[in-house]
């Protein structure tokens, strides 16, 4: 059963699930690597915890006492849904790796993605979530999730991290 | 500002100092190595117009000139965080490795928090304990910004603090950044001393003392315990090593400051301190041109 308080370690696969709807480790790295080309032995130092529905959390320590605990490592991906989406945190923390369903904005374009426009955007690419990124200092840097449908890119930034530059 | 004129005996150039507690503090950033490099951000920074100045002791320190440090992009990549450059001091003492298991007592909001993950290169694991549920709220906030990955956040009475997350297993090296009188954040914060008074420092120091022993208990022998504040009292400084060296197993040891800074003072108001205070550092606003702070090394152990 998924206690929604708890943080449970994910299984590495489904054969080794106890909870029917419980992601697994296999999964979670399979998304990424088929949906971003982010290669699995990106995350081999970090386990994979559920807490919450669907709240998949990624941590590089070594495996606490869960009871213990109010969070662990950054919040991942949201699973048990159609489409699995990554956090914001986790497109910048991994999504330089990424090799597709990236989608890089001019300067202007980026800065209304981060203000958490919706805007329109010619991509001939998969719908659904990509990562969104940009140039800076050399390289293409990743802001976040984009949701795109019907040649919309509707920005996926929490209000939280929302900016006006 | 009244409240520092007890502190005319223990300082240097009284005046100077008064005068330096007056003026605004610098504005710095801490590059987070954890997502980027000094030199990224510094490129990123001048390509958007800043004109960030390198601190001389520490290279991911940054002067920057700016009104809102946080309305930039390297800010929103999660590559800076606004923290005043003394503080980034005990941190860089503690000096903790890749892979160490390390304890930091009072967490929130956590700008000591992501300079130690950044220092374990997010490898090994981070635990970062707060007694106040909402101030771990933002630091869950700032650590997830910073794309911290090896954090375990716990919400527990630091004096008390359980087996912990780690089923008991001691750290390597813990930091006791404690809740304190806040004296030294008079530049950043003028109104820092309106709630001064002499039992609030002393229920502050019954709270340290409390803290750090529970730190040192929970490191392993070998390990590193940093304590800091950042206020000018020695009750709740020299008197709270004073108080643990006497009941814990622990020496206070010597460290370089990497920024001009006094040796702890052994006597105060008519009490003497274990001597060995004098290897802790007091940064003064006037030498050192930062906020007050104190800090100090000790070793666990034999």
């Amino acid at each position: 059963m998924n206690d929604g308080q708890r943080f449970d370690r994910l299984p590495a696969t489904a054969a080794d699930r106890t909870d029917e709807g419980r992601p697994t480790r296999e999964a979670v790295l399979g998304f990424w690597a088929e949906r971003f080309g982010v290669p699995p032995a990106t995350f081999d130092g970090h386990s994979f915890w559920e807490k919450g529905s669907g709240k998949v959390w990624a941590f590089a320590g070594e495996a606490p006492d869960p009871a213990t605990v109010e969070a662990l490592g950054m919040v991942f991906l949201r699973a048990r849904q159609e489409h699995p989406k990554p956090t914001t945190e986790a497109a910048q923390r991994f999504g330089r790796e990424a090799t597709r369903n990236v989608v890089e904005l001019d300067r202007e374009a980026a800065a209304r993605f981060l203000a958490g426009e919706d805007q329109e955007l010619a991509w001939d690419g998969d719908w659904g979530y990509l990562i969104v990124a940009h140039e800076l200092a050399g390289g293409v840097e990743p802001i976040g999730v984009g949701l795109y449908l019907h040649g919309e890119l509707r920005s996926q930034i929490p209000k939280g991290r929302r900016r006006q530059l | 500002m009244e409240a520092l004129e007890r502190y005319r005996p223990i300082v240097d150039d009284f005046e100077a100092f008064r005068a330096a507690c007056e003026r605004p503090l610098p504005r710095v950033v801490r590059v987070n190595t954890v997502k980027t490099t000094v030199d990224r951000a510094l490129e990123a920074l001048e390509a958007e117009g800043y004109a960030p100045e390198p601190v001389d002791w520490n290279r991911t320190l940054l002067g920057l000139d700016a009104d809102d440090p946080g309305a930039n992009w390297p800010y929103v990549h999660g590559w800076l965080y606004g923290q005043e450059e003394v503080s980034a001091l005990p941190a860089v003492v503690l000096d903790p490795d890749p892979g160490e298991r390390v304890f930091d007592a009072c967490a929130a909001p956590g700008s000591k928090t992501t300079q130690l993950a950044a220092l374990m290169a997010d490898r090994g694991t981070l635990v970062a304990n707060d007694s106040s549920l909402g101030r771990l709220t933002a630091l869950r906030s700032n650590a997830e910004r910073c794309g911290v990955t090896n954090l375990v956040v716990t919400n527990s009475d630091a004096r008390n603090y359980p087996l912990g997350p780690l089923g008991g297993e001691p750290f390597d090296r813990a930091l006791v950044d404690a809740p304190c009188s806040c004296e030294g954040t008079v530049r950043k914060n003028p109104d820092a001393l309106a709630e001064w008074s002499r039992e609030r420092v002393d229920s502050l120091a019954g709270l340290q003392k409390g803290i750090l022993r529970r730190a040192v208990q929970a490191t392993r022998a070998g390990g590193t315990v940093v304590y800091s504040t950042c206020t000018f009292a020695p009750e709740e400084n020299e008197a709270v090593l004073d108080h643990v060296l006497a009941r814990e197993d622990c020496r206070l040891a010597a460290f370089d400051a990497p920024l001009p800074a006094e040796p702890g003072v052994t006597e105060w108001e008519g009490e003497t301190f274990d001597p060995t205070v004098a290897r802790a550092r007091r940064v003064y606003p006037h030498l050192s041109d930062t906020g007050g702070f104190f800090c100090a090394k000790l070793e666990v152990g034999g």
